[in-house]
């Protein structure tokens, strides 16, 4: 098939630093310093969201309580994202525009939790005690706030985007494989029009837990994500990005202001072992041709052990002079919004005129490499 | 040499590996035994004590672990066993290197009461998070992590197929299992991939899951008869049974299969997905988006309503949800609905959730393999509202070629697939 050049013409993010393109731009071009709060789920630093006036994309509280936090988070993204391609009133478009979300899911009630596992341990029949308490303190709508296809749901039922929509998770990969299957299929002419993004709440305990159950949390202060080497780990933060993709043509006939150029976008998954995160990553990167020297580097890099080091190497190799960036010395790490975060950080960067071209690339906590590279529309 | 094309000049995209379990068992042959006989597989659940609760019954499947497990793990375990039987038939790659991507739909996880409860005993004081966070810091919870991570099962899918590429674990709630076939046809349709290896598999009957559902108050309260309580179309249907297993597709660009001398099980031949942006868990009550998911299947297919031989249902048994897809149906097929069958496996595996469009896409190949309809069983009370031929409670001989698949989901989710016979001049 004829591939079709790709372009962002949206791009909606919000995260610790604030909204929008410009709060991003400036600390892309500071280089920071990030908001960090090291006290609210003290040993655990975190980047927590800055406050956002949810009324104005989000208009009805009704909407707003029927969500979690990551789903508002993931809707006002998109809201932003649709208002930045000049998409927000145009029924027509939202009604073929096709939706990719990288997502998690299950926020938990913690208080609901901590009860009934206080309870449970002086139970004498824990099974009915577990049904009995959760019949009665579980509240009917929190499954629908917690279901992972839900921000998408809550996206189309917001902004009437009555496109198909797709759910992808699994943690940072599912942020990765989401662009690189939007990206697909604009460039093989399946669709002209995608949103796709991805949003995370980082203040949760309950997430806190799952990473801590691996060890891949760093505590205490805040250390930037290449400077982690005695302390390695992650430091999350909540953001969301989604951005609007289209075909160069059809942003063209629409007279619409491109971002930047998505060129390539690759993703692959090595068998964890030393060594293999450097070799997918230098390897995704290859494919896409050479770098130009005062190119951008945006890295979605954990600071988690090991993989940071190798991607460090990945990027060094592929491009030795490119300025490099880690998304979470900016706004934290977001799981599954990692790398739309990043990659709308470099198209933000790009059309900011900091770079001509960029290069972002990211590896999973545990599992997933991917790499995209964006040039000036 | 020739290469065969669709109507709109892409590849063609062929079946050549199936493999399936439910509650009525494991592979194809079992199960297509079970339904042509109009068996149920729903049962009373014993997994877990259900005092206190207002459904007790369930398709789960109870054949594969003797000790406890958890959801992934159940889900890992259907999805291996289902894989292993359609890339056995399939014969493609060699053991251990499926030469294509992976498509998964699996259901949302998160860390299950029994692991909270094991670290809970290590919490000396108040059972809150941060107790479980100290417990999480010693270390001797480590295989918890990749458990509950949401790409978990995927990843060890992809280990232990070979599948190349970076797979991807999708929900799209209850059309997930539609999804992950419609991903690989496009993949393939792309020339991403030669090969795509679709799976939808659920094995998350616990507890809070049941009660999830019940808050909603979706699923069937009738628990007496657990058999009997899946009744789609029907005027007493009152919910949905929850039901597990997985359903798995090797997929294959057609001119591939062809040129190993693969066995063409049929065509996925089009595919349609709508949003709908009415409401959460209900439908637009015009049924306009899975009307349009129909038309937009049909379409890509270059297949028009007369072309369609037999509905493989949704029909979950909710008073809303047959409801609607008889009316869109009749929206789409108009006065043909009469006569056109549409029978729903859901009345005798229950409804298999994430799993649910790939269960359902491998008992329509197998419908049309065999000349066979499975029944709707349990439809003794038809609903007038919604008049159908819904093959009731018998299968049926029918000559079958072409197949129209539904799947709808909460979250505005509407994906139909038309699958067909092979061609019949290669």
């Amino acid at each position: 098939m004829n591939r079709r050049d790709v372009v962002i013409t949206g791009i909606g993010i919000a995260s610790s630093l604030g909204e929008g393109v410009e709060a991003h731009a400036a600390a892309l071009a500071a280089g920071g310093p990030p908001v960090v709060d090291t006290e609210s789920f003290k040993p655990y630093p975190l980047h927590p969201l800055a406050a956002l006036e949810l009324d104005k994309q989000i208009p009805k509280k009704s909407d707003q309580r029927q969500m979690e936090p990551w789903q508002r988070l993931g809707v006002y993204a998109a809201g932003l994202a649709l208002d930045s391609a000049g998409l927000k009133d145009d029924a027509e478009a939202k009604n073929a525009l096709q939706v990719i979300v990288a997502a998690g899911g299950g926020e938990r009630d913690h208080a609901v939790d901590a009860a009934i596992l206080e309870g449970l341990r002086g139970a004498n029949e824990p099974g009915t005690f577990l049904n009995e308490r959760l019949m009665s303190d579980l509240r009917p709508t929190l499954f629908l706030a917690q279901l992972s296809n839900l921000l998408a749901g809550n996206i189309a039922i917001v902004h009437g985007v009555t496109g198909p929509s797709r759910t992808f998770m699994g943690e940072e990969q599912a942020g990765v494989d989401a662009i690189r299957t939007a990206h697909a299929r604009i460039a093989s002419g399946q669709s002209d029009l995608m949103l796709v993004g991805g949003a995370y709440n980082a203040e949760r305990r309950d997430m806190l837990l799952l990473f801590e159950l691996g060890g891949y949390l760093h505590r205490d202060d805040f250390k930037p994500v290449f400077a982690r080497e005695n302390a390695p780990g992650l430091i999350t933060g909540s953001a969301g990005a989604f951005l609007v993709l289209e075909s160069a043509e059809r942003a063209a006939a629409r007279g619409a202001k491109a971002y930047a150029k998505l060129s390539h976008m690759g993703a692959t998954r090595s068998r964890r072992a030393a060594g293999t995160v450097q070799s997918a990553l230098t390897q995704l990167l290859g494919s896409f041709g050479p770098v130009a020297t005062e190119a951008l580097a945006i890295s979605a890099a954990t600071g988690c052990a090991g993989i940071t080091g190798e991607e460090a190497a990945a990027i060094a190799a592929a491009a030795p002079s490119a300025k490099r960036i880690a998304t979470g010395d900016l706004v934290g790490h977001g799981v599954e919004a990692a790398f739309p975060v990043s990659v709308a950080l470099a198209a933000i960067a790009l059309s900011a005129g900091q770079a001509k071209e960029a290069i972002v690339t990211g590896a999973g906590h545990w599992r997933g490499e991917g790499a995209a590279h964006l040039v000036q529309a | 040499m020739t290469t065969h094309r669709d109507t709109k000049g892409r590849p063609l995209v062929a079946v050549t590996g199936l493999g399936v379990v439910t509650s009525l068992g494991q592979g194809k042959e079992t199960n297509w035994q079970a339904l042509t006989a109009g068996k149920s597989g729903i049962h009373r659940i014993d997994r877990f004590p259900t005092e206190g609760l207002k459904t007790s019954i369930g398709g789960t499947v109870d054949f594969l672990f003797d000790g406890p497990f958890t959801a992934p793990q159940l889900s890992e375990k259907l999805a291996t066993l289902a894989a292993e039987e359609a890339v056995g038939q399939s014969g493609i790659g060699s053991a251990g290197d499926f030469p294509g991507e992976l498509f998964m739909a699996v259901p949302p996880v998160e860390m299950e009461w029994p692991q909270k409860q094991e670290m809970a005993q290590a919490v000396s004081g108040e059972v809150d998070y941060d107790g479980l966070l100290r417990a999480a810091a010693t270390g001797k919870y480590r295989a918890m992590h990749e458990l509950f991570v949401f790409g978990g099962v995927a990843d060890h899918i992809a280990d232990r197929f070979g599948t190349k590429g970076s797979p991807i674990s999708l929900s799209t709630a209850c059309s997930s299992g539609a999804t992950a076939i419609q991903m690989g046809v496009e993949a393939i349709r792309r020339g991403d991939t030669q090969a795509a290896l679709c799976i939808g598999t659920d094995g998350s009957i616990h507890a809070e899951a049941l009660i999830r559902f019940s808050l909603l108050s979706a699923l069937s309260t009738q628990n007496d008869l657990p058999e009997s309580a899946a009744k789609p179309f029907s005027k007493n249907r009152d919910g949905f049974v929850m039901g597990e297993g997985a359903g798995a597709l090797v997929l294959e660009d057609y001119d591939h299969a062809l040129a190993r001398g693969a066995t063409i099980l049929g065509i996925v031949a089009g595919c349609g997905e709508r949003g709908d942006g009415f409401h959460r868990t209900r439908s637009s009550p015009d049924g306009k988006p899975a009307i349009l998911a129909m038309q937009d299947a049909l379409a890509d297919a270059g297949l028009t309503p007369d072309d369609v031989d037999y509905i493989n249902a949704h029909g979950t048994s909710t008073p809303e949800n047959d409801k609607m897809e008889a009316m869109s149906c009749a929206a789409v097929f108009g006065e043909r609905m009469a006569s056109l069958p549409i029978s729903s496996n859901k009345s005798m595996i229950g409804h298999t959730l994430t799993a649910a469009g790939a269960v359902e896409a491998v008992i329509s190949f197998m419908t049309i393999a065999n000349g066979t309809i499975p029944p709707t069983i349990n439809y003794v009370n038809p609903d007038p509202a919604i008049a159908l031929d819904v093959v009731p409670n018998t299968a049926r001989k029918a000559k079958v070629r072409t197949v129209i698949s539904n799947s709808f989901g909460f979250g505005g989710q509407n994906t139909c697939l038309v699958l067909m016979a092979p061609p019949e001049a290669a």
